[in-house]
């Protein structure tokens, strides 16, 4: 009882550094921008981005309104992160767990691995213009190595008299993959959904200042052209906090599914 | 017909239901089990190590053979190969007159660390291999509960592997197996990780089943005693190589002492258990103070 009311105190005291440590920070932003020590157009001070951020909110900017922008780019994000997973999951569990397959893909996905995915930003505007394929693309070459790295981590760790068991009772490859690897690796494979989640979004901005003409992306572009720096901050202060609102939800769903399966034997 | 003693255990509290066990059983294949000069090498620093050297045996249909040895004599390998999860070197290991190639529901296994999917409550362990089947979830369902009934595990079926004790889950793992309707059972060191008393009552319950419904049973176990107690032949495998020294039949033993109609510790007590178990012991003293036979080729 004792220790319980403790941990929630030191919970309490936790929150109430963060919410010190981002008043904090605020407040010496705002300090500075004021102090005239700078150009409004150097750095505009908190007030009037979210001032610009709330305007936004009601008035279109860019053909949309922020939060059109944001479910926009979020609607891309959703498109490519689903297309990691559903490509990088899979193909990780098998190559943990069939050793011809990593050592097929291993070579390719090692190098792969290390090219940033703005690097394919060229090829995205080259192979899809401005349609909506180019930013998926790029989102999914951020996303799909945490995807498959963490899905063949997991894999490596189920125990292998669970796929034997399963081998032996009949069960075929897919089977294998679907019922024993998949949820013997689950751990992992959210772990890993939740870091190509974060690196999927940061490569959707990216993605978005060069390919198309809407989102939060453009927004900051459009922001720079028009000489609007207050919207420009507004802009990327609205991507952290989508890519805050994401970790948090993924976070939340990832403690449910551990709760879940409880202690496995 | 007079009912044994241990089918009257049976029949008070959380025995193996055997009513329902003989409905379920089902028409099925004749399945022996051959060994046909298996050699087994590993590659060790420049060298070879020969895990099992030249083993033939055969195990007729119906019958439940174990194996008995020192860890290292290749016993679990064996097993390994009939399941068609490892290949031999050289030789061929048919089951029902064809060559393995890779695991099959025809040969069920009961791996001694249970390997049931934590994930998967007693119900959906014991109906995996009738979904592997194709078996719509109406029967399966059936199927399993019935099984679920049959081998005691009645108010678990919707726990977790991990809500229940050692015991428990082996009998899991066996209704997993056995609800496949497999031509072939292996058992590998089943009940190794049990404690005495469970080891026991488990081993009794084997019995039953497999007096009843009897299947070609390939049992792996260091332990003397349960492979007496169990078998209808003990195949006695030494090591370094592994290879069959002995090869001995309990039935005519087991049928003039009536071991079937004994609680374990009775039979053990019988003479003829006695014999037999000392005539088992020699040969492993002997091997195991025997000088390695690849060390003398040498």
């Amino acid at each position: 009882m004792a220790a319980h009311l403790s941990s929630r105190q030191a919970r309490h005291e936790l929150a109430l550094l963060s919410l010190a440590g981002t008043v904090v920070f605020f407040g010496l932003w705002q300090g500075v921008a004021v102090s005239g020590l700078v150009s409004n157009y150097v750095l505009p001070s908190p007030v009037e981005v979210i001032t610009a951020g709330l305007a936004m909110l009601v008035e279109p900017f860019a053909g949309n309104t922020l939060q059109g922008h944001v479910l926009a780019s979020l609607g891309r994000w959703a498109a490519g992160f689903a297309l990691a997973a559903a490509l990088g999951i899979p193909l990780g569990l098998g190559m943990g767990h069939w050793r011809v397959l990593d050592a097929i893909v291993s070579p390719v996905f090692e190098a792969y691995r290390y090219i940033a995915p703005l690097a394919w930003v060229p090829f995205a505007a080259l192979w899809f213009g401005t349609g909506i394929g180019g930013p998926i693309m790029v989102i999914f070459t951020g996303a799909f190595a945490p995807c498959l790295v963490n899905a063949y981590r997991g894999a490596r760790q189920v125990e292998r008299h669970l796929t034997e068991a399963a081998r032996t009772l009949g069960a075929g490859g897919a089977r294998v993959l679907l019922e024993v690897l998949l949820p013997g690796a689950l751990p992992s494979v959210i772990s890993g959904l939740r870091v190509a989640a974060g690196l999927g979004w940061q490569s959707l901005i990216g993605a978005e200042l060069i390919v198309v003409s809407s989102g939060i992306g453009y927004v900051l572009v459009q922001g720079q052209s028009n000489l609007a720096p207050e919207i420009v901050m507004a802009a990327m202060l609205a991507v952290g906090l989508t890519g805050l609102l994401i970790d948090v939800a993924l976070r939340a769903t990832e403690s449910r599914i551990k709760r879940r399966w409880g202690q496995p034997a | 017909m007079l009912r044994s003693a241990r089918q009257n255990r049976a029949s008070n509290g959380a025995g193996v239901n055997l009513h329902e066990w003989r409905e379920a059983s089902r028409e099925r294949r004749m399945s022996d089990i051959e060994f046909a000069g298996i050699s087994k090498t590993f590659p060790r620093g420049r060298s070879e190590f020969t895990a099992l050297d030249n083993v033939s045996l055969k195990i007729p249909d119906k019958e439940f053979v174990a194996i008995v040895g020192p860890s290292g004599c290749g016993k679990t390998t064996l097993l390994r190969m009939v399941a068609g999860l490892e290949t031999p070197s050289s030789g061929v290991v048919r089951v029902g007159g064809r060559p393995v190639h890779g695991p099959g529901a025809d040969r069920a296994v009961v791996f001694q660390q249970f390997a049931l999917f934590p994930w998967k409550t007693v119900r959906e362990n014991i109906a995996f291999g009738l979904k592997c089947k194709g078996m719509s979830r109406a029967e399966r369902e059936k199927l399993a509960l019935r099984y679920v009934e049959i081998m005691g595990l009645t108010g678990t079926e919707d726990n977790y592997p991990h809500q229940l004790s050692g015991g428990m889950q082996q009998r899991v793992a066996i209704a997993r197996s056995y609800a496949i309707e497999p031509e072939v059972l292996l058992m590998d060191e089943p009940f190794g990780s049990l404690d005495a008393q469970t080891r026991i009552l488990m081993q009794e319950e084997l019995i039953r089943i497999s007096r009843v419904n009897p299947r070609t049973v390939l049992f792996i176990t260091h332990a003397v005693e349960e492979a007496l107690y169990l078998a209808d032949r003990v195949v006695v495998l030494a090591r370094n190589p592994g290879r069959i020294v002995e090869i001995m039949d309990t039935r005519p033993t087991r049928e003039a002492e009536g071991w079937d109609r004994l609680a374990s510790e009775e039979t053990m007590e019988m003479p003829g258990f006695g014999h037999l178990r000392a005539q088992i012991w020699r040969l492993l003293r002997r091997e195991m103070q025997a000088p390695s036979r690849e060390k003398e080729k040498t």
